[in-house]
């Protein structure tokens, strides 16, 4: 027992980490809010110290509930990295002061989203996931006097309620016909003949974590919540839980239903070719940038599932390095968003309103060009390179109409993107002024960083990635 | 000269400069991508005084494993390569020329677009790993955008995106393809995939797939329609670059991928590559008859070329290969000429109308000959690069098929019927307009864009050997690659029985060589 605590440092951090800043936040009130922003801060990077020191080990702990492995440490690691930026940039936002439940939320959120990525049973599994689920709908509605805030908190909890219904009822079918929670239980039981009650039970649980992913048919929520939240929120909902739900989703198909690839494959290639295309179909007619984002993430989700539908090793990597890839592209995304900020210091979302930017703003303008291309996938830019390998995962599984279907529908995706450069770069400057300046040095360092490295430099790290990515995803095979 | 990594450094000068292009004062872009372009061309010459014709086939190669993991940084040029590259250092400057005066406002950004163009374009031609081919050749999709959507003209952003996404969706297509190739050869490395056998079935979806993104960039009949656009809308230097350079691409891959890496499938679907070239031959020769505005009639007349260019390709046999070539060479320098002439008078009038322009020949002199010069080579006037090329490839194709060979020698007459038809009315007729009137003749930064194209023009139809020395070599290679899988041609070409020549003269005449 106390050697299994010893290997979930990351967890008792954060568990502590987040009680302290929320009993900081209790005793000296809402105007210290440098000192609990430090201490959410700290209690991250102590998190991910702790991570790092694991990595490499590989065992389960708690009768095999958790796993501690090379991949929830990969995926741990992006999802701190992505709190850790998201809590960076909140103080600026919230401009009448930022209250201390905001990091304390997002650690709670952050130590669900551990569970989920390294979770060997069902019910681990479902206990993170609604850790985190809880944190988030109150993070939506966090702004409660402003009406599309709490719409969106409400519209995340219902529909958010009703998915994990589907999967605790998927998780009760899958528990009913193998006798178990735990996944090599499962693993072992679908390796048999497949019952109704199994095949059940897979849709269910595959419905319950598409919602997670926002993968089409279950994404209606993304849009709303990604507008009404408070922008540092969006660019959390936007990064981490989808590195948590995705390596979820990833650990339960690969290692709980590894051996019925026949029945949750062609699952997975409907939702990976819904997202995709409707994903970039649904993003053309939208006037608010965060929307238009919301629709990217449902698009990039497509591409991830491309690669998890291929179903082998390679195909884990090419996901790990999409996630990677894509919470860098969007966080990039989103700090530009809250750069943007008319005379009155109101946040600009409309995106007519960025027609222009280049000439006010070049610098805003050219980072926002570089993180669009670079999700649109268009080389020499980094976005290309994680797109690539999904489609070589997929083709080398002989799935090579999915592939085909997928990279077209691509094309579709690059439209919206280049129709926001066009709105920057080619259209006359619009009446709202965006003054410079307010900026953090913090916030102009993670654009800038990001840029660069999803400009050429990023392709000096394939190697390095490639041995990080496959030593995570090796770990399921 | 071995060992020094010059390809590199061909591409670092333009990239460097692009990068401080962003950064300077527009009077001081203009200059910095002068110098960075003149520094390229330099470099270029080097390049090919050093290249050794007859030897190795790769040359100047740089390999470097490992940097980016699962492709290599690989590099080298072969003589398609280095003539292809010396085109494009050779326009760049051009064009950074050409737009001195016309480009007013954001010109930091615009210099930096066309440098990163330049190494983009440069890059294509020597990449030797085809991971690190399709990053160069997507990346050209960026800067162009730009180019078109910020200094085009009044319908500049519809033709933006449909050059975007026409091209894009071409390229995806083949992008597949090469996961697949990769996959089955287990290498990136062009070299090496140059002589792997690919299983027949599959050679068939792989040129297909090639051929979807090739015939897009090439422009190939029925998927011309981007040109047009991008042509009329983008800036002068822009469509200079466009059809002096990008064009090529297509016609690039034709040759370095589909034909020698899939030979069997390229034997069989000669009849595709043949059936919409000639369609494309008299189809867009026609719709250029009718054209009222200059660059659209030019855009059309470069499709008619380029189809004569995948005829000749496809022929398979050496003269058919090497006119090809040559027409690319060719019509890379005589378009960009012919759309410079237009920039010209459009410089001057604010319109490309050509019903808006006559006698000039009257106050511009110096600017009806460069433009009748320029003429005559888009046409094919023995002594100009044009012949030179649609002779050789003519002679080619007819060797393969005579009634292609019919049909697309139709469009040398129709070429000389919508291009004379224009000079004649641009250039000819009364001085009757005020504002022509008043148009003055070349100004000293004109004609030094024009000398150097029009020297060239001359120097490929009167000694084309320069232009054809470094290619031979290689074009045999290809013809040799391709020879198991080549139709019969339907020419039955024999040689003919000269007379028997007196037998103590002709060994005469061998020891004198000997010695």
């Amino acid at each position: 027992m106390t050697a299994d605590l010893m290997l979930i440092w990351p967890e008792l951090i954060l568990t502590i980490g987040g009680l302290i800043t929320l009993m900081l936040g209790t005793f000296l009130g809402d105007r210290q809010v440098g000192i609990y922003q430090l201490s959410a801060l700290l209690t991250l990077a102590a998190a991910t110290a702790a991570v790092v020191a694991l990595f490499g080990v590989q065992t389960s702990v708690f009768s095999g509930t958790l796993s501690v492995d090379n991949f929830g440490g990969f995926a741990k690691l992006l999802i701190y990295a992505a709190s850790f930026v998201s809590i960076l940039i909140a103080p600026r936002f919230f401009t009448s002061g930022m209250r201390a439940e905001y990091p304390a939320l997002i650690l709670f959120a952050t130590l669900g989203m551990g569970i989920m990525a390294s979770s060997r049973d069902l019910m681990t599994l479902y206990v993170g996931l609604e850790l985190n689920s809880l944190a988030a709908y109150v993070l939506a509605s966090f702004m409660r006097n402003d009406d599309r805030s709490s719409e969106a908190g409400l519209k995340y909890f219902i529909l958010g309620a009703l998915a994990s219904g589907m999967l605790l009822y998927g998780i009760s079918l899958l528990y009913g016909f193998s006798g178990t929670t735990d996944f090599t239980g499962i693993a072992k039981a679908m390796g048999g003949e497949l019952n109704i009650g199994l095949i059940f039970g897979i849709v269910f649980v595959l419905a319950g974590l598409g919602f997670k992913i926002s993968a089409v048919p279950f994404h209606m929520w993304t849009p709303d919540v990604y507008e009404g939240a408070p922008t540092p929120v969006t660019t959390f909902f936007a990064s981490a839980p989808k590195v948590a739900a995705m390596a979820m989703m990833t650990r339960v198909v690969i290692e709980a239903m590894g051996p019925a690839v026949g029945a949750w494959q062609q699952i997975i290639i409907f939702l990976a070719l819904a997202s995709i295309i409707l994903g970039a179909v649904g993003a053309i007619g939208q006037k608010n940038i965060k929307r238009l984002l919301a629709y990217s993430s449902i698009n990039n989700v497509g591409f991830m599932l491309v690669g998890l539908a291929a179903g082998t090793q390679q195909g884990v990597e090419a996901v790990l390095t999409y996630l990677l890839v894509y919470v860098v592209t969007t966080l990039g995304a989103f700090l530009v968003v809250l750069q943007l900020r008319d005379a009155e210091g109101n946040q600009i979302e409309s995106i007519p309103a960025l027609a222009g930017l280049s000439q006010r703003r070049p610098g805003i303008a050219a980072a926002m060009t570089v993180f669009l291309f670079s999700l649109a996938g268009i080389p020499p830019l980094f976005g290309f390179w994680p797109k690539y390998l999904v489609f070589e995962a997929a083709v080398n599984a002989n799935l090579v109409p999915l592939a085909v279907a997928g990279i077209v529908a691509s094309v579709i995706g690059a439209f919206y993107y280049i129709s926001i450069i066009k709105t920057m770069y080619f259209d006359d400057k619009s009446d709202t002024e965006i003054p410079a300046g307010g900026g953090v040095i913090a916030e102009d360092a993670v654009i800038t960083a990001s840029a660069l490295w999803l400009s050429v430099i990023g392709y000096l790290f394939i190697p390095v990635l490639a041995v990080i990515s496959a030593s995570a995803a090796a770990v399921l095979f | 000269m071995s060992g020094f990594p010059i390809l590199s450094l061909m591409l670092a000068v333009p990239a460097i400069a692009a990068i401080a292009c962003l950064f300077v004062g527009d009077k001081m872009a203009r200059w910095v991508a002068l110098g960075a372009t003149l520094a390229t061309f330099v470099l270029g010459c080097i390049l090919w005084a050093n290249f050794d014709i007859g030897g190795a086939q790769w040359q100047f190669q740089e390999l470097h494993e490992g940097i980016f993991g699962r492709f290599n940084y690989a590099l080298g040029i072969d003589g398609m390569a280095l003539m292809l590259i010396m085109l494009s250092v050779f326009l760049m400057p051009l064009c950074i020329l050409a737009s001195w005066e016309s480009i007013k406002s954001r010109v930091g950004l615009y210099m930096s677009m066309f440098l990163v163009m330049e190494v983009v374009m440069i890059g294509v031609f020597m990449a030797q790993d085809l991971l690190l081919f399709y990053i160069f050749f997507e990346a050209g999709l960026i800067p162009m955008y730009f180019i078109i959507g910020i200094w085009g003209g009044a319908n500049r952003k519809y033709a933006a995106y449909k050059f975007f996404l026409y091209t894009l969706l071409g390229s995806v297509l083949m992008l597949i393809a090469m996961i697949a190739m990769i996959a089955e050869a287990g290498t990136t490395s062009i070299p090496v995939l140059l002589n792997y056998d690919f299983p027949v079935q599959m050679q068939t979806w792989l040129w297909l797939a090639f051929f979807a993104s090739l015939a897009v960039k090439m422009p190939m009949w029925p998927v011309h329609t981007w040109l047009p656009d991008a042509h009329v809308q983008a800036p002068t230097a822009g469509s200079m670059i466009l059809a002096g350079v990008l064009l090529k691409l297509g016609a690039y891959g034709f040759i370095r991928f589909m034909m020698p890496m899939f030979p069997d499938a390229s034997g069989q679907l000669m009849w595709v590559v043949f059936g919409l070239s000639m369609i494309a031959v008299v189809y867009t020769s026609l719709v250029a008859l009718v054209q009222s505005d200059m660059k659209k009639l030019i855009a059309y007349s470069s499709v008619a070329h380029m189809a004569i260019v995948t005829a000749g390709l496809f022929a398979f046999n050496q003269q058919g290969i090497e006119g090809a070539l040559i027409i690319m060479l060719s019509h890379g320098v005589v378009s960009a000429a012919l759309f410079f002439c237009v920039g010209v008078i459009y410089d001057r009038l604010h319109t490309r109308e050509i019903d808006r322009y006559g006698g000039l020949a009257v106050n511009m002199p110096a600017y009806a000959l460069f433009f009748m010069l320029f003429t005559m080579a888009s046409i094919g006037l023995p002594g100009t690069s044009g012949f030179v090329g649609e002779f050789l490839s003519l002679a080619g194709i007819y060797e393969a098929s005579s009634w292609v060979a019919f049909v697309c020698t139709t469009g040398i007459i129709l070429g000389a019927a919508y291009m004379l038809y224009l000079y004649r009315r641009v250039v000819f007729g009364e001085l009757t307009k005020d504002d022509v009137k008043a148009m003055p003749d070349l100004n000293p930064r004109e004609w030094a864009v024009l000398a150097p194209l029009a020297a060239v023009a001359l120097w490929m139809g009167v000694y084309p050997e320069s232009f054809l020395a470094p290619m031979r070599g290689d074009v045999t290679t290809v013809v040799a690659r391709l020879a198991p899988a080549k139709p019969a041609g339907d020419a039955h070409l024999a040689a003919g029985k000269p007379k028997a020549a007196e037998a103590h003269h002709g060994e005469a005449h061998h020891a004198g060589g000997v010695q």
